[in-house]
């Protein structure tokens, strides 16, 4: 009980006005079911990055991590945790967002096959990754946006025509309607012998 | 086995000697080189039957080949000869070996599994030899065993420590065959790789306590066997890291002594495991991580060649000590002097190995699981346990025990013949229909796609961030870490800064994946033209629609002067007839020169001016065919329109990159590689040619009515009458036909220009006429013989030369496989020539072309002739 309550406490100054505590804990708890430890934690995660201290994320608490001002892609992830037009996050939908990245279980594969779907299955974890490319929201990743992807990811090095190159085979190889792009129904395709699951997990959000 | 007597005579007893017997002096080579060669043949021997290599692995082939020689040896000499030498094995069989597995470790596999790996190598090691050698050491206080078998608590510790390391031989040997998933390989074998040094430790402890006899043991010397456990190992891996950083270092500057890039990998990697061995750290490790920590920039600095070179050696050499080791294992144990046989002690060691190993992996998989992100299933665990076999290092380090010191010495010599025979043989028989049985996940080998490539990169990246957002510093934060280092330090001081400037994993792949298109496609394309020469009816049904289009039209375009001999007098079909329109086509746009070839035999013959003409048209025709039956195949073809817009702008700016010409970026998105064609054409073509204006149109029309001509010939199967149209100048737009007739070079030069790549011209602002005598040339230098680099003048007629015998079909052949798979060479050699700052110009160069041949390898078999009918209309 008291590991309950602790996390429910805490949380109140992150909460927004209109749902109750305990929406706003069940809504987490649905997309997660983790233990409140590791609510816990991550919400002294959130607080210490809240600068603000206004119970949420503004981008510029985001850019401040050291680590991910240096990752090529840490500005389209950032972005990633923001719903689209606004420019704040609050717990709840941090939450969301790193559920993404929660392992599979075993136990969870099985249950429940006609529910909704769990936020870390395969084919939404797939879809973080492909929303990265995709920047007009088209579901279609163009040659332009994965231009700018390959261009974030590969060193200066590699000239424009080269990279250019790289993304017409890219897209080339994707390609099954012939719309020169990718959608995600070919994102899926390409990716299908790749073990998603795995690599797009981290083992401390279990 | 007798010395293979090539001497002609006996020597003569006086006077001057004609010939002498010196076997003497040459026995040992001799003898090593016989065994190899006995073991060699075993191979192809073993290898004739594929049914038995199915079942049975190479490794229990072997055994039993040894054990039938060893026999015969016996028999022969009476004594037992030619053993295992632990000598030998631990200076010259081993390291190839570890070296071998080492360099091609799959690095990012390893390190991702590294926890699992350490712990089952250093925890399981440990458990299995100390639980093994108390567990024998109560048998033998039980009264079960012999009592011959004088041994006490540290004897038995000692041969529990050295029957209890998986060996790594022996499970590469049987795991290389099995093709279980990546993830079970990589524990099974890091772990035998990795356990070495506890064995070694332990092994030395021990032996040490046995000498020193247990009561002068203090507690001092556990203190000390626990502190060298640490300095074995940790020593062993920083002198591998040491080496692995001053060869990659020599690499760095090996840019114009190539030829002996291979050596300095093989040297300083021996080195490292000498000079391990030497101040008994854990040699395996040094070579393990010299390896593997190496490979990265050594393949980044040495040539395509080196790379080759290096590749082959190594398995050769790995093949070979595994060879050699396994039938020595099986010639050695037929030495029965060394025998002691007991059976309670045999089987008790089976039982307990077995048993411990199976506890062990089952304790520890239970805790890593806590710990992974993808747990060990039951099925695994099964495989790991069952996959612990011995080896040849049990067998070498139970040979080095000394007899005065460990009195049942010649029992655990027994006892491990036995304990490896039973795990190779046995284990690895039944290993393969257990992991069938058992439905292991098997790895699935597909090849890289680019996409998966880019796409795991990003995972990479989005993980590394969330762990840095979540403030989590797990093994993705740590892998970024190392990767920020590396390419700001590391690499930046062991790479070549060519190579550095060049380096990039997508761009890796993607070289890789254009380089092996290139070569299926060459091969198809040689295997195709050799058949059309033989079997011409049969072409069309065994191929694709648009695959025979390809093939045929590559045929066709390489032999025009033939063409009417072979084709119209044999069967006619529709095949016939496309090949007569073909004939009708090309007839036209056909520069001919091939018969003065013949008449130059010698090299130096035709003057340089025309022969190298000749040559160029010879690789602008295959290069144009490629490209436009590329582009005939594409369903969306380009514009011709956008094309000339194109390249009239590159004709103003020829350095410019490829996207800044583009004005609009929506052509540039449909059609990516046409473009940058043309584009590269005209900026070579003007370099070659004064009157650029003409040619460009040219080039470009010349192109387009190629592709229609293609598709003229596939619905030509449908409708014969369109045969006649095809070629007709109402339809296509007369200047092609005319231009090329008139200056066909200079129509073949747009092809030409799409293997000098505009990538060479922008980057890298070489001289475009020396880019294009590399070009020409590396298509040569296939015929060529290997040896001649003499120069490309010398080069250009070499190939005429060879071709001068076969029919002229054949001659169009070797020009477009080689500009396929030339590449390295033609790395080299560029390389060479240009300034040492822009050596990455010509790989990029070798590239350019690629890009055709693959669109084309994997070009839907559709063709789209609606839209290259409109196409057509269009342009006219």
């Amino acid at each position: 009980m008291l590991l309950v309550v602790y996390p429910l406490r805490s949380l109140r100054k992150g909460l927004c006005r209109r749902e109750t505590i305990w929406q706003y804990y069940i809504s987490i708890l649905n997309w997660w079911s983790v233990s409140h430890s590791q609510i816990t934690r991550l919400y002294s995660r959130f607080t210490s990055l809240d600068k603000g201290e206004n119970g949420t994320l503004s981008r510029e608490d985001f850019q401040r991590i050291p680590e991910l001002a240096i990752n090529p892609l840490g500005d389209r992830i950032i972005n990633a945790f923001f719903p689209e037009g606004e420019d704040q996050v609050n717990f709840r939908g941090f939450m969301r967002t790193l559920a993404h990245f929660r392992p599979i279980e075993d136990n969870e594969k099985s249950k429940d096959q006609n529910g909704p779907e769990p936020l870390n299955s395969r084919s939404n974890k797939l879809h973080f990754a492909f929303r990265l490319y995709d920047l007009d929201k088209d579901d279609k990743i163009s040659r332009d946006e994965l231009l700018q992807v390959l261009r974030m990811m590969v060193g200066v090095n590699i000239s424009d025509e080269q990279l250019g190159s790289i993304a017409d085979r890219t897209i080339q190889e994707a390609d099954q309607d012939g719309d020169s792009a990718i959608s995600f129904a070919e994102f899926v395709k390409v990716l299908e012998k790749v073990d998603v699951e795995q690599k797009m997990s981290i083992r401390f959000l279990h | 086995m007798q010395p293979p007597a090539a001497s002609p005579g006996p020597a003569a007893p006086a006077g001057a000697e004609l010939l002498r017997w010196q076997w003497q002096e040459v026995q040992a080579p001799c003898l090593v080189a016989a065994w190899i060669l006995v073991a060699s043949l075993a191979k192809i021997v073993f290898h004739l039957s594929r049914k038995v290599t199915s079942i049975v692995p190479e490794s229990c082939l072997l055994i039993l080949l040894g054990l039938v020689l060893g026999g015969i040896v016996l028999a022969v000499a009476k004594k037992a000869e030619y053993q295992l030498e632990p000598n030998m094995f631990f200076l010259f069989l081993l390291p190839p070996i570890v070296l071998d597995s080492g360099y091609f470790m799959p690095s990012r596999l390893f390190f991702d599994n590294i926890g699992a790996i350490l712990t089952y190598a250093v925890v399981g090691t440990l458990w299995n030899s100390f639980a093994t050698g108390t567990a024998l050491w109560g048998l033998h206080r039980a009264g079960l065993m012999d009592p011959g078998v004088e041994a006490g608590l540290m004897d038995f510790l000692l041969f529990g420590s050295l029957i209890s390391a998986v060996d790594p031989v022996a499970v590469l040997a049987v795991f290389e065959e099995v093709h279980v998933n990546e993830t079970l390989f990589i524990i099974v074998f890091g772990e035998s790789l990795l356990n070495d040094a506890v064995t070694v430790v332990l092994y030395k402890v021990f032996n040490s306590f046995v000498e020193l006899g247990p009561a002068h043991i203090h507690a001092t010397d556990y203190v000390k066997g626990v502190a060298s456990f640490f300095l074995v190992s940790l020593g062993g891996t920083a002198v591998g890291l040491l080496f692995a950083f001053l060869l990659a270092l020599i690499t760095r500057f090996t840019k114009r002594v190539r030829i002996i890039e291979p050596l300095f990998v093989f040297l300083l990697a021996y080195v490292a495991y000498l000079a391990a061995e030497m101040v008994s750290l854990s040699s395996i490790l040094a070579v393990t991580f010299c390896g593997i920590c190496c490979k990265k920039y050594v393949e980044a600095n040495i040539s395509q060649k080196s790379r080759t070179t290096v590749k082959y050696t190594m398995k050769t050499l790995a093949s070979s000590s595994e060879t050699i080791i396994f039938m020595f294992l099986g010639i050695s144990a037929v030495d029965t002097s060394k025998w002691a046989w007991d059976t309670a002690l045999v089987l008790g060691t089976l039982f307990f190995i077995l048993l411990f190993r199976a506890v062990g992996v089952v304790l520890q998989t239970h805790v890593l699981n806590r710990f992974r992100l993808i747990p060990l299933d039951r099925i695994d665990q099964v495989v790991m346990s069952y996959g612990g076999l011995r080896g040849a290092v049990a067998f070498a380090l139970v040979i080095l025990l000394d007899r005065e010191k460990v009195k049942a010495k010649d029992y655990f010599v027994a006892t491990t013949i036995v304990v490896v025979f039973f795990t190779v043989i046995v284990q690895g028989l039944t290993i393969k229909p257990l992991v069938t049985w058992l439905k292991v996940k098997r790895s699935d080998h597909h090849k890289p796609t680019l996409n998966e490539e880019l796409h795991e990169h990003a995972f990479d990246h989005i993980l590394a961030a969330v762990e840095d957002i979540v403030g989590h510093h797990g093994y993705h934060y740590w892998r970024d870490k190392w990767e920020q280092f590396d390419k700001k330090y590391l690499s930046q001081l062991l790479m070549r800064k060519s190579a550095y400037r060049l380096r990039d994993e997508i761009w890796d792949v993607y070289y890789k994946l254009n380089i092996r298109d290139a070569i299926s496609f060459a091969d198809q394309g040689g295997h195709v033209l050799s058949a059309a020469k033989l079997a011409l009816p049969s072409m069309p049904s065994r191929t694709s629609m648009s695959e025979s289009s390809v093939t045929n039209l590559l045929r066709e375009s390489g032999s025009g002067a033939c063409l009417d001999l072979q084709v119209i007098d044999t069967v006619r079909s529709r095949r016939d007839k496309e090949d007569a329109a073909m004939h009708h086509v090309l007839r036209g746009s056909l520069y001919k020169p091939r018969r003065r070839y013949k008449a130059s035999y010698s090299r130096h013959f035709i003057s340089p001016d025309k022969q190298e003409r000749q040559d160029k048209e010879i690789f602008r025709q295959n290069m144009k065919r490629r490209l436009e039956t590329f582009k005939s195949t594409k369903h969306n073809v380009c514009s011709s329109k956008s094309k000339a817009r194109l390249k009239e702008k590159g004709r103003k700016k020829k350095n410019i990159s490829l996207t800044k010409e583009t004005p609009n970026g929506k052509t540039q998105r449909n059609i990516p590689w046409q473009e940058a064609a043309p584009v590269l054409v005209m900026v070579s073509s003007e370099e070659e040619e004064s009157d650029s204006s003409e040619t460009e149109r040219e080039d470009d029309e010349g192109i387009v009515f190629i592709a229609r001509a293609t598709d003229e010939v596939l619905q030509g199967k449908t409708t014969p009458g369109s045969l006649d149209v095809c070629p007709s100048p109402c339809i296509i737009p007369p200047s092609p036909t005319l231009a090329e007739k008139e200056l066909p070079w200079k129509g073949d030069q747009a092809d030409l220009a799409v293997y000098v790549s505009s990538e060479t011209t922008k980057i890298v602002p070489v001289d475009m006429q020396k880019a294009w005598n590399q070009s020409i040339s590396s298509l040569e230098s296939i015929a060529s013989p290997p040896g001649t680099e003499s120069g490309p003048q010398h080069r250009r007629f070499v190939c005429p030369v060879l071709e001068e015998g076969r029919p002229q079909s054949a001659s169009h052949v070797t020009p477009e496989q080689s500009s396929c798979f030339q590449f390295p060479s033609h790395i080299s050699r560029s390389g060479r020539s240009q300034s040492d700052s822009s050596p990455d110009g010509p790989e990029q160069q070798e590239l350019q072309p690629l890009m055709a041949t693959e669109e084309q390898g994997r070009m839907p078999p559709t063709v789209e002739p609606r839209r290259l009918m409109f196409h057509r209309a269009s342009h006219l």
